[in-house]
């Protein structure tokens, strides 16, 4: 990589140097994410399957394994880390994250209380109207 | 844009030891040369285009998100058809992730490839990334066109549409960026490994991924949660 | 058929008013190209503006974008106050419901999305490099095709006009009534298309700026020696970044409703009409920060600069505008608190709505106390300044007033909130547009704008501004809802008629403006700025001259603390000489590029087959868009070279100007 195009203090998201010299870095950092994205994959569709977990617990673990795999796409193959020439692209996923999970839950419990006060699906309203 | 600041000498100047993580916090600190938090002067291209792409990438996961708000919010309004368990198969979603995984493996192989400037490994990578992902989309295509066969398309029901819009928002992605993968393996082969090649190719790769990452999230909600609805 | 829904029955023959509209801008239009032809300014025209990627260039096409159509909507509220008050009891006034219903919709799209929205990030545009001290935005040719997508927006909402029918939902298209079952129409899809093409450009000019505030910055501007504006401008572009997806996404599920019979919004089916209020306001209420945060930034530059002192509680500015940022998703369903969510949901929204105007409160007494014990001095763009301060805190007042859940039960829908919002978007964004405009000004053309013709100006404005408002804070109180096309209660007719006698004051208003602008280009040579410094300015924009050169600075700034240019000027002064001359080196700058108004052409295109069904159309503007990105991708050359000695030519002018100024100075000392 020529000097002009790198920066002493400041990592372009995705910059394949990042962890360049330790185990998140490099080929074997991608046969490691390989591995364990596919660990996780495996265990949320067993988790899905199986009558081993209890029930009601079902959907927070495949909740759980989704945002541990998300983590391992973001450490292994985007080379995100919390080192110093990292923070600004990690300050910009956090603001993200945090919309995204203002939108989402927001969203479900705002329109959980709309339906409850609705007292009846739309379908039904229909019914009713007609 | 020139990068190159004004007096040059500034950049052998010491890391400022106040502000080790470079938030320019540290008043008089300006001789650091923590370039991209403004210190040193404006960042390096690389850094800019890339960054720039990632804040892309922020925003189109916020876009994502309202759909799977919809996703969650209309996911019981079945209207009478089909529900989750009747219409997803999941042998069929987890080859869907194994492929998409691979390719973004892949992905970073041609990265790492690209970075060592081998243009035949990049140029197989990147094909086999592409070849990949476009057996995803097949596979996707053949499930949505089943489904409108059985009468189960997005007009059947909210449930549905929502349902639709959300995978095929992530399909139409996977699309438009196996167009660029394309158009991109184009210019490697004609132009080379040049400065400004090189930056884009870092763009798909964050895109590659970031599509694999919502995907997480599709198949874990709307195939995994939603088959037990 | 090849041209989808589109016949001859499309153009309104029947209707007079449009057509005449149509009929004038017509003629304008071909005037002003006939004009511009026969005087050959077009290769200047094309060279100079058009394929422009200067961001200087752009802002001012943008600003000029947002006064056109600020004017636009604004006929549109002198068609709505009229009718108002002619169709009382037997009347009907002049405009039929339907053709009322188009009106308000395109007044609120018009003003929010092509008046206020291009105004705020043309002024961003603009402004930031020169603020950071850089020389361009972070993606100069992606600006481009920004400000081209938002005008080709701005054109199709204008093409409705004549060709088909704006929608008749209001400016926020409701579903269910924006459905095909109950708008079968083209209305509500050239609101779609519209807002859809100029909400890409404006997500994309989003991320250009944030990344361009982040990532490039003169040496030794960390974040906290930014001036004000760069602050709040990076907030409403964080929130531009965040927000405009979700509004991307709502009205894409309505337009998969509207086009292939989805279900998402409407009332058959299990579609939920409650998620499309619920999606549009997570991004609507984000968005009046957008526009309200850059007009807090010119306040903030306006009262510090004229008061001549350092803005009060920099600090805190800042920790006030982060926290509006975040604070502003968390209140989005007090705009429908009557729709039926618990009172629990309702209270913690309400909560958070109040707290969120903490925020802005903590910025009045900031403002307050960087006037106390300043010189301050009182031209146009203070003026503007200090009418803010006192409407805004009024209308901030309402606003919280609405944000109790059981006022707001009384007050929804009624002209008393018709009333707030105007109040604070007027009163905030419009007079912070005009104080930035008129603060700028010199430094984007190189003279001044005429002050007397700025005095007379702002004085109907602002009078016109308080009867207008303050008339329909009363009849919204005595219950008037918004939207009547007919009045039946005779007790809300007196203050009609005083809402409208104050449409005629700030007709007086921009009329004045409009004059003010001829006059000042009319007198540039006696309103000339020499220095680049008209207003004794404190950050970096003012060091350079004006209009500043392309590469806006010779030789990239040292920052060595807050108010950068103070530091510099204050030196300069007590030396009685400008630093030494820098050593100049050859500059590189991006190349002009068409891409940005071929890629609007296309988009145009598409928009226009899609509103009518034109499927061939279409599919001809999205291969010609992405060939024109190949094209665009395939480019050899990014960039060209500025010679070191042209460089040195322009700054030793600019050092010649201020050194005489200098000398002057030091004769009669101020």
């Amino acid at each position: 990589m020529s000097r002009e195009e790198q920066d002493v203090d400041d990592s372009a998201p995705g910059e394949e140097h990042v962890n360049a010299h330790e185990p998140a870095g490099g080929v074997r950092g991608y046969l490691l994410g390989l591995g364990l994205a596919t660990l996780l994959t495996a265990a949320s569709f067993w988790v899905g399957w199986t009558d081993l977990v209890w029930r009601p617990a079902v959907p927070t673990a495949i909740v759980v394994l989704a945002v541990a795999q998300m983590g391992v796409h973001l450490v292994f193959f985007l080379h995100i880390t919390t080192g110093p020439d990292n923070t600004n692209n990690v300050i910009a996923l956090a603001f993200g994250v945090l919309i995204v999970l203002l939108v989402v839950l927001g969203s479900i419990w705002i329109m959980a209380h709309l339906n409850h006060g609705m007292q009846m699906g739309p379908d039904e309203m229909m019914q009713h109207m007609r | 844009m020139s990068s190159s600041p004004a007096h040059p000498a500034e950049l052998s100047a010491s890391h400022n030891p106040r502000d080790p993580y470079a938030l320019g916090r540290g008043h008089g600190g300006h001789g650091a040369a923590a370039t991209g938090h403004g210190e040193g002067g404006p960042a390096s291209k690389r850094v800019i285009v890339s960054y720039g792409f990632w804040i892309y990438l922020l925003s189109d996961i916020v876009m994502f998100s309202a759909f799977f708000a919809a996703y969650a919010v209309l996911a019981g309004e079945t209207a009478g058809g089909p529900r989750g368990r009747d219409i997803f198969g999941l042998g069929r979603v987890a080859i869907e992730t194994m492929l998409l995984l691979l390719s973004s493996f892949t992905c970073g192989l041609g990265s790492i490839a690209a970075e060592k400037k081998d243009m035949r490994a990049t140029q197989l990578w990147l094909l086999v990334t592409g070849l990949l992902g476009f057996a995803f989309l097949v596979i996707e295509v053949q499930e949505f066109a089943e489904l409108i066969e059985q009468g189960a398309g997005p007009q059947r029901s909210a449930f549905l549409s929502s349902f639709f819009a959300l995978v095929g928002l992530h399909g139409l992605h996977v699309g438009v960026g196996l167009l660029w993968l394309g158009t991109m393996m184009a210019q490697i082969a004609v132009k080379g490994f040049k400065p400004n090649i090189r930056r884009r190719l870092l763009c798909f790769n964050l895109f590659w991924h970031a599509l694999d990452i919502i995907w997480v999230g599709v198949f874990s909600i709307v195939y995994l949660l939603g088959s037990g609805l | 058929m090849m041209l989808g829904k589109l016949d001859w029955s499309a153009i309104p023959f029947d209707e007079p008013i449009p057509l005449v509209a149509a009929a004038i801008v017509l003629v304008g239009l071909l005037g002003v190209l006939g004009w511009v032809t026969s005087k050959r300014y077009w290769p200047y025209l094309w060279h100079e503006w058009i394929t422009s990627v200067d961001h200087k260039r752009i802002g001012i096409m943008y600003i000029m974008l947002a006064l056109l159509m600020l004017i636009r909507g604004f006929v549109d509220a002198i068609m709505m106050r009229t009718q108002q008050s002619m169709a009382v009891g037997g009347a009907q006034g002049y405009l039929n419901p339907d053709h009322y219903d188009q009106i308000f919709s395109a007044h609120g799209t018009i003003m929010i999305f092509f008046g206020a929205m291009p105004f705020v990030i043309g002024l961003m545009n603009f402004v930031l490099p020169l603020q950071l001290g850089v020389r361009d935005v972070a993606f100069p040719t992606l600006n481009s095709v920004s400000f081209w997508l938002t005008a080709a927006g701005a054109l199709l909402v204008n093409v409705s006009l004549v060709i088909g029918e704006f929608a008749r939902t209001g400016w926020l298209p409701y579903a269910p009534l924006s459905e095909t079952t109950y708008s079968p129409g083209v209305g509500v899809d050239y609101y779609l298309w519209a807002i859809q093409i100029s909400g890409v450009g404006t997500l994309m000019s989003g991320i250009n700026l944030v990344t361009t505030i982040l990532k490039m910055r003169a040496p030794g501007m960390s974040y906290l020696r930014m001036p004000m504006f760069c602050w709040t401008s990076l907030g409403s572009n964080m929130l531009i970044v965040a927000a405009f997806p979700i509004l991307t996404a709502t009205l894409a599920m309505l337009t998969l409703d509207r086009y292939m019979g989805f279900h998402f919004f409407t009332n058959e089916a299990g579609g939920n009409m409650m998620m499309f209020v619920n999606l549009i306001w997570a991004w609507g209420h984000p968005e009046v920060y957008i526009l309200i945060l850059p007009a807090f930034g010119i306040f903030s530059e306006v009262f510090s600069t004229f008061s001549g002192k350092p803005l009060f509680g920099y600090r805190s500015m800042v920790a006030a505008t982060l926290f509006i940022v975040v604070v502003s998703f968390l209140v989005w369903l007090h705009h429908f608190f009557t729709m039926g969510a618990g009172a629990d949901v309702n209270a913690a929204f309400g909560i958070a709505t109040s707290v969120i105007a903490v925020g802005t409160g903590v910025k009045i007494y900031n403002w307050l106390f960087t006037m106390y014990g300043g010189r301050v001095r009182f031209p146009t763009p203070m003026l503007w300044s200090l009418a803010f301060m006192i409407t805004f805190v009024i209308g901030g007042m309402t606003g919280v007033l609405l944000a109790v859940p059981p006022a707001d039960f009384m007050l929804h829908n009624s002209m008393f909130l018709v009333a707030h919002f105007h109040n604070v978007i007027i009163g905030g964004v419009v007079f912070g547009a005009f104080a930035g405009y008129t603060f700028w000004f010199p430094k984007a053309f190189g003279f001044q704008l005429d002050e007397k013709w700025g005095h007379i100006a702002f004085w109907p404005s602002l009078i016109g501004f308080v009867l207008t408002f303050g008339a329909l804070y009363v009849v919204g109180l005595d219950g008037m809802t918004r939207r009547l096309q007919h009045i039946e209660v005779d007790e809300w007719v007196p203050w009609l008629h005083v809402a409208l006698v104050g449409v005629g004051f700030m007709m007086l208003g921009v009329a004045a403006q409009v004059v003010q602008l001829v006059v000042s280009i009319r007198d540039r040579e006696r309103l000339k700025d020499v220095t680049g410094d008209p207003w004794d300015g404190r950050s970096l924009e003012w060091s350079t001259s004006s209009p500043p050169p392309f590469f806006n600075f010779a030789v990239l700034p040292q920052v060595h603390g807050e108010e950068a240019y103070w530091g510099i000027k204050q030196r300069a002064i007590e030396e009685q000489r400008l630093g030494p001359e820098p050593e100049y080196e050859a500059i590189e700058m991006p190349r002009n590029s068409p891409t940005g108004i071929i890629t609007a052409f296309f988009a145009t295109l598409i928009g226009f087959a899609l509103i009518w069904h034109i499927w061939w159309l279409a599919a001809v503007g999205f291969i010609g868009a992405y060939a024109t990105f190949v094209v665009f991708a395939w480019r050899e050359e990014e960039e060209f070279d500025v010679p070191a000695e042209e460089v040195a030519r322009v700054d030793r002018a600019r050092r010649a100007a201020r050194q005489s100024w200098l000398a002057e100075r030091g004769e009669t000392p101020a």
